[in-house]
């Protein structure tokens, strides 16, 4: 109950490193592009969680910037990347990375 | 008690919906899973009195950036592109290995090295402003300290509008 009971920031980064990780597998087991990415954006909320729940730590609201600067940097992120993933599939008829090898070597 | 109760319900809803986008096989069931998982990351936010960051997760993320999402997968017609899921690879086993590496570490380091931070109640009486987390205070840092970067960002949106228009133009010349 010690542990549990009053929540600490370090119950909110624990939290934040939990979906850091749940991304970096998903990157890491998942060969499907779109999976891919949505999994790059989970661990940006990781980020993002660690960089707020820092900013109430330590009473600063500067992290609150930095949070804005990586959901704009997310946004631009995504339409790129949708753009590019757009792109190979019409040239390549696969979202798979395991195919998409030319590249490679 | 409240926040406690509140943030055990809202890290589960998390937890489980981070872990659903991940193994989920089909991508359109993923992408809703992960609008769930921003919802409760908002509500997160809220416990940590980041209200204007909340509000802007709810419009970007899950609302403008998930849509895009859903709006590709939906444009993409992937018949095939679920084969070759439940394959066992090494690089699978090392990857595997690699991220609960990380998250071992990570959490060891943090529970034992116990990084100190100021509990709740040191927290509410060396407050320095009552309007933390509000979008004036918000405003005030981003346009006044923040002023570059602000700008920058919206040069790097331009730049991401013209480059997706471009790449998703059916004849390159």
């Amino acid at each position: 109950m010690d542990i549990l009971y009053p929540i600490t920031p370090v119950h909110y980064l624990v939290l934040s490193m939990f979906l850091f990780v749940m991304g970096l597998m998903g990157v890491l087991l998942r060969r499907n592009l779109l999976i891919i990415f949505m999994s790059i954006e989970l661990m940006l909320s990781g980020a993002n969680l660690a960089f707020i729940t820092f900013a109430e730590a330590k009473n600063n609201m500067e992290g609150h910037v930095f949070v804005f600067m990586i959901i704009t940097i997310a946004a631009a992120e995504a339409a790129v990347g949708l753009a590019i993933i757009i792109a190979l599939f019409r040239n390549k008829d696969t979202v798979n990375a395991d195919e998409l090898n030319l590249m490679k070597w | 008690m409240v926040e406690a109760g509140f943030f055990y319900l809202f890290s589960l809803i998390t937890v489980v919906s981070a872990v659903l986008v991940v193994t989920r096989r089909s991508p359109m069931i993923s992408a809703l899973y992960l609008i769930l998982c921003f919802f409760s990351l908002a509500a997160i936010y809220v416990l940590l009195n980041a209200h204007f960051i909340a509000i802007i997760q709810v419009l970007v993320y899950a609302g403008a950036i998930m849509v895009l999402f859903l709006f590709v997968i939906m444009l993409l017609n992937l018949g095939d592109g679920l084969k070759g899921i439940g394959k066992i690879t090494v690089s699978k086993v090392i990857g595997l290995f690699l991220a609960l590496l990380v998250l071992g570490t990570s959490i060891r380091y943090l529970v034992e090295q116990g990084i100190v931070l100021p509990g709740e109640a040191a927290l509410r009486a060396g407050r320095k402003y009552a309007e933390f987390g509000t979008i004036e205070h918000f405003g005030d840092i981003l346009l006044k300290q923040y002023l570059l970067p602000f700008e920058i960002a919206s040069v790097l949106l331009l730049v991401a509008i013209i480059g997706a228009v471009f790449m998703t133009k059916k004849k390159l010349d």
